[in-house]
Protein backbone atom coordinates (compact mmCIF):
# COMPACT_ATOMS: atom_id res chain seq x y z
CA UNK A 1 0.00 0.00 0.00
CA UNK A 2 1.24 3.47 -0.81
CA UNK A 3 1.98 5.70 2.14
CA UNK A 4 -0.42 8.47 3.08
CA UNK A 5 2.06 11.09 1.83
CA UNK A 6 2.25 9.45 -1.58
CA UNK A 7 -1.52 9.31 -1.79
CA UNK A 8 -1.77 13.00 -0.94
CA UNK A 9 0.88 13.93 -3.52
CA UNK A 10 -0.89 11.86 -6.19
CA UNK A 11 -4.24 13.45 -5.49
CA UNK A 12 -2.82 16.96 -5.61
CA UNK A 13 -1.11 16.19 -8.90
CA UNK A 14 -4.20 14.51 -10.37
CA UNK A 15 -6.30 17.54 -9.46
CA UNK A 16 -3.99 19.74 -11.55
CA UNK A 17 -4.03 17.30 -14.47
CA UNK A 18 -7.80 17.21 -14.27
CA UNK A 19 -8.03 20.99 -14.56
CA UNK A 20 -5.76 20.79 -17.62
CA UNK A 21 -7.85 18.11 -19.35
CA UNK A 22 -11.11 19.88 -18.63
CA UNK A 23 -9.81 23.26 -19.83
CA UNK A 24 -8.53 21.78 -23.09
CA UNK A 25 -11.86 20.00 -23.63
CA UNK A 26 -13.79 23.20 -23.02
CA UNK A 27 -11.62 25.19 -25.43
CA UNK A 28 -12.02 22.49 -28.09
CA UNK A 29 -15.78 22.42 -27.58
CA UNK A 30 -16.08 26.17 -27.92
CA UNK A 31 -13.81 26.25 -30.95
CA UNK A 32 -16.16 23.82 -32.70
CA UNK A 33 -19.08 25.78 -31.41
CA UNK A 34 -17.69 28.86 -33.18
CA UNK A 35 -16.98 26.99 -36.38
CA UNK A 36 -20.56 25.79 -36.54
CA UNK A 37 -22.19 29.12 -35.77
CA UNK A 38 -19.97 31.84 -37.06
CA UNK A 39 -16.24 31.27 -37.69
CA UNK A 40 -15.58 35.01 -37.58
CA UNK A 41 -16.47 34.98 -33.89
CA UNK A 42 -13.92 32.31 -33.03
CA UNK A 43 -11.97 34.68 -30.77
CA UNK A 44 -15.03 35.63 -28.81
CA UNK A 45 -15.85 31.98 -28.29
CA UNK A 46 -12.32 31.13 -27.25
CA UNK A 47 -12.30 33.98 -24.75
CA UNK A 48 -15.58 32.69 -23.34
CA UNK A 49 -14.03 29.21 -23.10
CA UNK A 50 -10.99 30.53 -21.26
CA UNK A 51 -13.14 32.57 -18.88
CA UNK A 52 -15.43 29.61 -18.30
CA UNK A 53 -12.60 27.20 -17.55
CA UNK A 54 -10.93 29.75 -15.27
CA UNK A 55 -14.13 30.34 -13.36
CA UNK A 56 -14.79 26.61 -13.36
CA UNK A 57 -11.36 25.93 -11.88
CA UNK A 58 -11.81 28.57 -9.20
CA UNK A 59 -15.29 27.30 -8.38
CA UNK A 60 -14.18 23.68 -8.31
CA UNK A 61 -11.25 24.43 -6.02
CA UNK A 62 -12.68 26.93 -3.54
CA UNK A 63 -16.40 26.30 -3.69
CA UNK A 64 -16.71 22.62 -4.54
CA UNK A 65 -17.97 21.79 -1.05
CA UNK A 66 -20.71 24.43 -1.24
CA UNK A 67 -21.67 23.37 -4.76
CA UNK A 68 -21.76 19.70 -3.81
CA UNK A 69 -23.80 20.43 -0.68
CA UNK A 70 -26.24 22.56 -2.67
CA UNK A 71 -27.09 19.73 -5.07
CA UNK A 72 -27.47 17.19 -2.27
CA UNK A 73 -30.28 17.82 0.19
CA UNK A 74 -28.36 18.43 3.39
CA UNK A 75 -29.29 20.19 6.60
CA UNK A 76 -27.62 21.04 9.90
CA UNK A 77 -27.71 18.24 12.51
CA UNK A 78 -30.24 18.37 15.34
CA UNK A 79 -28.76 18.52 18.87
CA UNK A 80 -29.38 14.79 19.29
CA UNK A 81 -27.68 13.95 16.01
CA UNK A 82 -24.89 16.35 16.94
CA UNK A 83 -24.29 14.56 20.22
CA UNK A 84 -24.46 11.17 18.54
CA UNK A 85 -21.97 11.98 15.80
CA UNK A 86 -19.54 14.40 17.38
CA UNK A 87 -17.79 11.88 19.63
CA UNK A 88 -17.27 9.45 16.75
CA UNK A 89 -16.13 12.14 14.33
CA UNK A 90 -13.80 13.83 16.81
CA UNK A 91 -12.29 10.53 17.91
CA UNK A 92 -11.56 9.37 14.38
CA UNK A 93 -10.21 12.78 13.38
CA UNK A 94 -7.74 12.46 16.25
CA UNK A 95 -6.83 8.95 15.09
CA UNK A 96 -6.22 10.26 11.57
CA UNK A 97 -4.34 13.29 12.86
CA UNK A 98 -6.56 15.83 11.10
CA UNK A 99 -8.87 18.54 12.43
CA UNK A 100 -12.42 17.35 13.10
CA UNK A 101 -14.50 18.13 10.00
CA UNK A 102 -17.84 19.94 10.07
CA UNK A 103 -20.74 17.57 9.54
CA UNK A 104 -24.20 17.84 8.03
CA UNK A 105 -27.15 15.49 7.65
CA UNK A 106 -28.62 14.27 4.39
CA UNK A 107 -32.38 14.15 4.94
CA UNK A 108 -33.01 10.53 3.97
CA UNK A 109 -34.67 8.15 6.39
CA UNK A 110 -34.29 5.05 4.22
CA UNK A 111 -30.86 4.87 2.67
CA UNK A 112 -27.63 4.33 4.55
CA UNK A 113 -25.04 6.53 2.94
CA UNK A 114 -22.41 9.20 3.51
CA UNK A 115 -19.94 11.38 1.65
CA UNK A 116 -17.16 13.85 2.33
CA UNK A 117 -16.25 16.93 0.34
CA UNK A 118 -14.03 20.01 0.55
CA UNK A 119 -10.60 20.94 -0.72
CA UNK A 120 -8.37 19.76 2.13
CA UNK A 121 -8.64 18.43 5.69
CA UNK A 122 -8.96 21.98 7.02
CA UNK A 123 -12.00 22.68 4.85
CA UNK A 124 -13.74 19.34 4.89
CA UNK A 125 -17.42 18.61 5.32
CA UNK A 126 -18.81 15.23 6.19
CA UNK A 127 -22.39 14.29 5.33
CA UNK A 128 -24.33 11.26 6.53
CA UNK A 129 -27.93 10.27 5.95
CA UNK A 130 -30.32 10.49 8.89
CA UNK A 131 -31.05 6.79 8.40
CA UNK A 132 -27.39 5.92 8.91
CA UNK A 133 -27.44 7.45 12.39
CA UNK A 134 -30.59 5.56 13.32
CA UNK A 135 -29.66 2.12 12.02
CA UNK A 136 -25.93 1.69 12.55
CA UNK A 137 -24.39 0.47 15.78
CA UNK A 138 -21.52 2.49 17.16
CA UNK A 139 -18.90 0.18 15.64
CA UNK A 140 -20.57 0.26 12.24
CA UNK A 141 -20.91 4.04 12.36
CA UNK A 142 -17.23 4.28 13.25
CA UNK A 143 -16.42 2.09 10.26
CA UNK A 144 -18.31 4.32 7.83
CA UNK A 145 -16.98 7.56 9.30
CA UNK A 146 -13.42 6.16 9.29
CA UNK A 147 -13.81 5.38 5.58
CA UNK A 148 -14.84 8.98 4.92
CA UNK A 149 -12.09 10.25 7.21
CA UNK A 150 -9.54 8.46 5.01
CA UNK A 151 -10.95 10.20 1.93
CA UNK A 152 -10.45 13.49 3.76
CA UNK A 153 -6.98 12.66 5.04
CA UNK A 154 -5.56 11.58 1.68
CA UNK A 155 -7.09 14.47 -0.33
CA UNK A 156 -9.45 12.20 -2.26
CA UNK A 157 -12.09 14.79 -1.40
CA UNK A 158 -10.24 17.51 -3.30
CA UNK A 159 -9.97 15.47 -6.46
CA UNK A 160 -13.44 13.93 -6.30
CA UNK A 161 -15.16 17.24 -5.56
CA UNK A 162 -13.30 18.95 -8.40
CA UNK A 163 -14.33 16.12 -10.72
CA UNK A 164 -17.95 16.64 -9.66
CA UNK A 165 -17.92 20.36 -10.46
CA UNK A 166 -15.85 20.21 -13.65
CA UNK A 167 -17.76 17.24 -15.06
CA UNK A 168 -20.93 19.22 -14.38
CA UNK A 169 -19.60 22.21 -16.35
CA UNK A 170 -18.66 20.10 -19.37
CA UNK A 171 -22.03 18.37 -19.35
CA UNK A 172 -23.85 21.71 -19.20
CA UNK A 173 -21.72 23.23 -22.02
CA UNK A 174 -22.36 20.20 -24.24
CA UNK A 175 -26.06 20.33 -23.49
CA UNK A 176 -26.28 24.02 -24.42
CA UNK A 177 -24.40 23.31 -27.62
CA UNK A 178 -26.61 20.40 -28.64
CA UNK A 179 -29.85 22.13 -27.76
CA UNK A 180 -29.05 25.42 -29.41
CA UNK A 181 -28.11 23.56 -32.58
CA UNK A 182 -31.49 21.94 -32.52
CA UNK A 183 -33.14 25.36 -32.74
CA UNK A 184 -30.71 27.15 -35.05
CA UNK A 185 -30.60 24.43 -37.69
CA UNK A 186 -31.48 25.53 -41.22
CA UNK A 187 -31.29 29.26 -40.51
CA UNK A 188 -28.12 29.77 -42.43
CA UNK A 189 -26.60 28.38 -45.57
CA UNK A 190 -23.80 26.12 -44.53
CA UNK A 191 -20.79 25.36 -46.62
CA UNK A 192 -19.27 21.91 -46.81
CA UNK A 193 -16.55 22.73 -44.28
CA UNK A 194 -19.10 23.89 -41.80
CA UNK A 195 -21.00 20.68 -42.14
CA UNK A 196 -17.99 18.61 -41.20
CA UNK A 197 -17.40 20.84 -38.20
CA UNK A 198 -21.02 20.49 -37.30
CA UNK A 199 -20.70 16.73 -37.39
CA UNK A 200 -17.49 16.73 -35.35
CA UNK A 201 -19.09 19.19 -32.98
CA UNK A 202 -22.09 16.98 -32.39
CA UNK A 203 -19.93 13.92 -31.88
CA UNK A 204 -17.62 15.74 -29.48
CA UNK A 205 -20.53 17.26 -27.59
CA UNK A 206 -21.95 13.80 -27.12
CA UNK A 207 -18.62 12.19 -26.32
CA UNK A 208 -17.23 14.84 -23.95
CA UNK A 209 -19.65 14.10 -21.11
CA UNK A 210 -19.13 10.38 -21.59
CA UNK A 211 -15.36 10.74 -21.42
CA UNK A 212 -15.53 12.92 -18.37
CA UNK A 213 -17.87 10.42 -16.80
CA UNK A 214 -15.33 7.71 -17.53
CA UNK A 215 -12.71 9.77 -15.68
CA UNK A 216 -15.14 10.01 -12.81
CA UNK A 217 -15.60 6.24 -12.77
CA UNK A 218 -12.09 5.07 -13.37
CA UNK A 219 -10.69 7.15 -10.57
CA UNK A 220 -13.20 6.33 -7.92
CA UNK A 221 -13.27 2.54 -7.66
CA UNK A 222 -9.71 2.02 -6.47
CA UNK A 223 -10.21 4.90 -4.08
CA UNK A 224 -13.07 3.08 -2.41
CA UNK A 225 -11.01 -0.03 -1.70
CA UNK A 226 -8.17 2.12 -0.43
CA UNK A 227 -10.48 4.12 1.84
CA UNK A 228 -11.98 0.88 3.12
CA UNK A 229 -8.61 -0.45 4.13
CA UNK A 230 -7.31 2.83 5.58
CA UNK A 231 -10.60 3.20 7.41
CA UNK A 232 -10.29 -0.28 8.86
CA UNK A 233 -6.76 0.60 9.91
CA UNK A 234 -8.00 3.70 11.72
CA UNK A 235 -10.60 1.84 13.75
CA UNK A 236 -8.47 -1.33 13.98
CA UNK A 237 -11.76 -3.07 13.34
CA UNK A 238 -12.53 -4.19 9.75
CA UNK A 239 -15.60 -6.04 10.96
CA UNK A 240 -17.39 -2.80 11.90
CA UNK A 241 -17.17 -1.54 8.32
CA UNK A 242 -17.97 -4.96 6.86
CA UNK A 243 -21.11 -5.30 8.93
CA UNK A 244 -22.11 -1.73 7.99
CA UNK A 245 -21.81 -2.73 4.34
CA UNK A 246 -23.95 -5.81 5.01
CA UNK A 247 -26.71 -3.62 6.42
CA UNK A 248 -26.43 -1.28 3.45
CA UNK A 249 -26.69 -4.19 1.03
CA UNK A 250 -29.95 -5.28 2.60
CA UNK A 251 -31.55 -1.90 3.13
CA UNK A 252 -30.65 0.59 0.40
CA UNK A 253 -33.01 1.27 -2.47
CA UNK A 254 -32.26 2.99 -5.74
CA UNK A 255 -32.10 6.74 -5.14
CA UNK A 256 -31.93 9.58 -7.62
CA UNK A 257 -29.02 11.87 -7.00
CA UNK A 258 -27.29 14.36 -9.23
CA UNK A 259 -25.12 12.25 -11.55
CA UNK A 260 -22.12 14.54 -11.13
CA UNK A 261 -21.82 13.74 -7.42
CA UNK A 262 -22.73 10.03 -7.35
CA UNK A 263 -19.07 9.00 -7.11
CA UNK A 264 -18.65 10.90 -3.85
CA UNK A 265 -20.94 8.64 -1.87
CA UNK A 266 -19.90 5.84 0.45
CA UNK A 267 -21.95 3.39 -1.63
CA UNK A 268 -23.46 4.23 -5.00
CA UNK A 269 -26.94 5.70 -4.46
CA UNK A 270 -27.92 4.63 -7.98
CA UNK A 271 -27.94 0.88 -7.63
CA UNK A 272 -26.45 -0.38 -10.89
CA UNK A 273 -27.98 -3.38 -12.60
CA UNK A 274 -24.55 -4.71 -13.26
CA UNK A 275 -22.04 -3.66 -10.67
CA UNK A 276 -19.13 -4.92 -12.74
CA UNK A 277 -19.99 -2.68 -15.66
CA UNK A 278 -17.69 -0.04 -17.05
CA UNK A 279 -19.99 2.63 -15.68
CA UNK A 280 -20.03 1.55 -12.05
CA UNK A 281 -18.50 4.24 -9.84
CA UNK A 282 -18.19 1.89 -6.90
CA UNK A 283 -16.87 -1.63 -6.53
CA UNK A 284 -19.52 -4.23 -5.72
CA UNK A 285 -20.48 -4.23 -2.04
CA UNK A 286 -19.95 -7.99 -1.76
CA UNK A 287 -16.37 -7.59 -2.95
CA UNK A 288 -15.72 -4.80 -0.46
CA UNK A 289 -17.06 -6.97 2.35
CA UNK A 290 -14.95 -9.91 1.21
CA UNK A 291 -11.76 -7.86 1.20
CA UNK A 292 -12.49 -6.43 4.64
CA UNK A 293 -13.14 -9.84 6.13
CA UNK A 294 -9.87 -11.14 4.72
CA UNK A 295 -7.81 -8.51 6.53
CA UNK B 1 35.21 18.43 -16.56
CA UNK B 2 36.01 16.58 -13.35
CA UNK B 3 35.21 19.74 -11.37
CA UNK B 4 31.68 19.74 -12.71
CA UNK B 5 31.21 16.11 -11.76
CA UNK B 6 32.40 16.84 -8.23
CA UNK B 7 30.21 19.93 -7.96
CA UNK B 8 27.27 17.92 -9.30
CA UNK B 9 27.78 15.19 -6.71
CA UNK B 10 28.12 17.74 -3.92
CA UNK B 11 24.91 19.50 -4.94
CA UNK B 12 23.13 16.15 -5.07
CA UNK B 13 24.42 15.26 -1.61
CA UNK B 14 23.22 18.57 -0.21
CA UNK B 15 19.77 18.02 -1.70
CA UNK B 16 19.54 14.52 -0.26
CA UNK B 17 20.73 15.77 3.10
CA UNK B 18 18.15 18.57 3.15
CA UNK B 19 15.44 16.08 2.20
CA UNK B 20 16.24 13.73 5.06
CA UNK B 21 16.82 16.57 7.49
CA UNK B 22 13.35 17.95 6.77
CA UNK B 23 11.69 14.58 6.75
CA UNK B 24 13.14 13.52 10.08
CA UNK B 25 12.10 16.81 11.63
CA UNK B 26 8.61 16.78 10.14
CA UNK B 27 8.01 13.25 11.39
CA UNK B 28 9.34 13.93 14.86
CA UNK B 29 7.18 17.08 15.02
CA UNK B 30 4.20 14.93 14.08
CA UNK B 31 4.93 12.71 17.07
CA UNK B 32 5.18 15.73 19.38
CA UNK B 33 1.95 17.05 17.98
CA UNK B 34 0.16 13.77 18.53
CA UNK B 35 1.38 13.76 22.10
CA UNK B 36 -0.15 17.22 22.44
CA UNK B 37 -3.47 15.69 21.34
CA UNK B 38 -3.26 13.09 24.11
CA UNK B 39 -2.28 15.77 26.57
CA UNK B 40 -5.32 17.87 25.72
CA UNK B 41 -7.62 14.94 26.47
CA UNK B 42 -5.77 14.01 29.66
CA UNK B 43 -6.09 17.59 30.85
CA UNK B 44 -9.81 17.64 30.09
CA UNK B 45 -10.20 14.46 32.08
CA UNK B 46 -8.19 15.78 35.00
CA UNK B 47 -10.40 18.88 35.04
CA UNK B 48 -13.57 16.81 35.27
CA UNK B 49 -12.33 14.53 38.06
CA UNK B 50 -12.77 16.87 41.09
CA UNK B 51 -16.30 17.64 39.97
CA UNK B 52 -17.06 13.95 39.61
CA UNK B 53 -15.60 13.12 43.00
CA UNK B 54 -17.69 15.85 44.63
CA UNK B 55 -20.85 14.55 42.99
CA UNK B 56 -20.22 10.98 44.06
CA UNK B 57 -19.29 12.08 47.59
CA UNK B 58 -22.74 13.59 47.93
CA UNK B 59 -24.24 10.10 47.74
CA UNK B 60 -21.50 7.78 48.88
CA UNK B 61 -19.39 9.77 51.31
CA UNK B 62 -18.04 6.69 53.11
CA UNK B 63 -16.29 5.17 50.07
CA UNK B 64 -13.15 7.02 51.14
CA UNK B 65 -10.52 4.66 49.73
CA UNK B 66 -11.70 5.08 46.15
CA UNK B 67 -11.76 8.88 46.42
CA UNK B 68 -8.20 8.78 47.68
CA UNK B 69 -7.11 6.48 44.87
CA UNK B 70 -8.68 8.78 42.28
CA UNK B 71 -7.16 11.94 43.71
CA UNK B 72 -3.77 10.25 44.02
CA UNK B 73 -3.82 9.17 40.40
CA UNK B 74 -4.93 12.60 39.31
CA UNK B 75 -2.23 14.36 41.34
CA UNK B 76 0.37 11.98 39.95
CA UNK B 77 -0.75 12.68 36.39
CA UNK B 78 -0.78 16.43 36.83
CA UNK B 79 2.69 16.31 38.38
CA UNK B 80 4.19 13.95 35.80
CA UNK B 81 7.28 15.21 33.98
CA UNK B 82 7.98 12.79 31.13
CA UNK B 83 5.63 11.46 28.51
CA UNK B 84 5.91 7.91 29.83
CA UNK B 85 5.14 8.97 33.40
CA UNK B 86 2.19 11.04 32.34
CA UNK B 87 0.81 8.33 30.10
CA UNK B 88 1.11 5.72 32.83
CA UNK B 89 -0.52 7.99 35.38
CA UNK B 90 -3.26 8.66 32.83
CA UNK B 91 -3.91 4.94 32.52
CA UNK B 92 -3.95 4.61 36.28
CA UNK B 93 -6.49 7.41 36.57
CA UNK B 94 -8.63 5.72 33.93
CA UNK B 95 -8.47 2.51 35.99
CA UNK B 96 -9.49 4.20 39.24
CA UNK B 97 -12.33 5.99 37.45
CA UNK B 98 -13.51 2.62 36.24
CA UNK B 99 -13.70 1.41 39.83
CA UNK B 100 -15.44 4.61 40.84
CA UNK B 101 -18.13 4.06 38.24
CA UNK B 102 -18.44 0.45 39.33
CA UNK B 103 -19.05 1.57 42.90
CA UNK B 104 -21.60 4.12 41.67
CA UNK B 105 -23.63 1.16 40.45
CA UNK B 106 -24.59 0.46 44.05
CA UNK B 107 -26.22 3.86 44.50
CA UNK B 108 -29.42 4.17 42.44
CA UNK B 109 -29.94 7.80 43.44
CA UNK B 110 -26.46 8.69 42.26
CA UNK B 111 -27.08 6.91 38.99
CA UNK B 112 -30.15 9.07 38.44
CA UNK B 113 -28.27 12.30 39.13
CA UNK B 114 -28.18 14.45 35.96
CA UNK B 115 -24.81 15.91 36.77
CA UNK B 116 -23.36 12.45 37.31
CA UNK B 117 -24.78 11.14 34.06
CA UNK B 118 -23.37 14.07 32.15
CA UNK B 119 -19.93 13.61 33.67
CA UNK B 120 -20.05 9.91 32.94
CA UNK B 121 -20.96 10.55 29.32
CA UNK B 122 -18.26 13.14 28.91
CA UNK B 123 -15.60 10.97 30.54
CA UNK B 124 -16.44 8.01 28.33
CA UNK B 125 -16.11 10.29 25.27
CA UNK B 126 -12.72 11.46 26.51
CA UNK B 127 -11.68 7.87 27.17
CA UNK B 128 -12.40 7.03 23.56
CA UNK B 129 -10.46 10.02 22.29
CA UNK B 130 -7.49 9.20 24.49
CA UNK B 131 -7.45 5.74 22.93
CA UNK B 132 -7.52 7.17 19.40
CA UNK B 133 -4.92 9.80 20.24
CA UNK B 134 -2.60 7.12 21.64
CA UNK B 135 -3.16 5.07 18.51
CA UNK B 136 -2.21 8.05 16.35
CA UNK B 137 0.85 8.64 18.52
CA UNK B 138 1.99 5.07 17.98
CA UNK B 139 1.26 5.28 14.25
CA UNK B 140 3.44 8.39 14.06
CA UNK B 141 6.20 6.70 16.04
CA UNK B 142 6.06 3.72 13.68
CA UNK B 143 6.58 5.91 10.59
CA UNK B 144 9.43 7.77 12.28
CA UNK B 145 11.12 4.63 13.56
CA UNK B 146 10.86 2.98 10.15
CA UNK B 147 12.76 5.89 8.65
CA UNK B 148 15.36 6.01 11.41
CA UNK B 149 16.10 2.29 11.37
CA UNK B 150 16.21 1.60 7.63
CA UNK B 151 18.78 2.63 5.04
CA UNK B 152 19.45 5.26 3.92
CA UNK B 153 17.47 7.11 6.56
CA UNK B 154 19.48 5.55 9.36
CA UNK B 155 22.69 7.19 8.07
CA UNK B 156 21.18 10.65 8.25
CA UNK B 157 19.47 9.89 11.54
CA UNK B 158 22.92 8.94 12.86
CA UNK B 159 24.49 12.17 11.62
CA UNK B 160 21.67 14.27 13.03
CA UNK B 161 21.54 12.32 16.29
CA UNK B 162 17.93 11.21 15.89
CA UNK B 163 17.05 8.08 17.84
CA UNK B 164 14.04 5.81 17.67
CA UNK B 165 11.11 6.91 19.82
CA UNK B 166 9.29 4.61 22.22
CA UNK B 167 5.74 3.45 21.75
CA UNK B 168 3.06 4.01 24.34
CA UNK B 169 2.02 0.73 25.84
CA UNK B 170 -1.30 -0.45 24.54
CA UNK B 171 -3.45 -2.27 27.02
CA UNK B 172 -5.60 -5.06 25.73
CA UNK B 173 -8.79 -3.30 26.78
CA UNK B 174 -7.55 -0.02 25.37
CA UNK B 175 -10.42 0.78 23.07
CA UNK B 176 -13.18 0.22 25.56
CA UNK B 177 -14.59 3.34 27.13
CA UNK B 178 -15.11 3.62 30.86
CA UNK B 179 -17.75 1.02 31.58
CA UNK B 180 -20.35 1.26 34.22
CA UNK B 181 -20.67 -2.46 34.67
CA UNK B 182 -17.98 -4.96 35.37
Amino acid sequence: MRTMEEQIATNKRDSIILVGIVSVTLVALFYLFAQVYDPSLVFVFLIIAVILSTLGTIASYWYSDKIVLSVTKTREPTPIEQAHLSNVVEGLAIAAGIPAPRFVIIADDVNLNAFATGRDPNHAVLAVTSALLKVMSREELEGVIAHEMSHIENYDIRFSSMVAVLVGIIVIASQIFLRSMWFSGGNRDRKGGNFIFLLIGIILAILAPIFTQLIQLAVSRQREYLADSSGAYLTRNPEGLASALEKIKNQNVNTKVNGAVSHLYFVNPLLPKNAESLFATHPPIEERIRRLREM
Amino acid sequence: MIEYVIIGILVLLVIIFVYYFNRLNVLSNTIDNSWAQIDVQLKKRADLVPNLVETVKGYAAHEKSIFEAVSDARARMVGAKTIEEKDQAGNMLAGTLKSLFAIAENYPELKANQNFLMLQEELSGIENKVAYARQHYNDSVLVFNNLVTTLPGSIFAGILGKKTRTYLEIESKEREPVKVQF
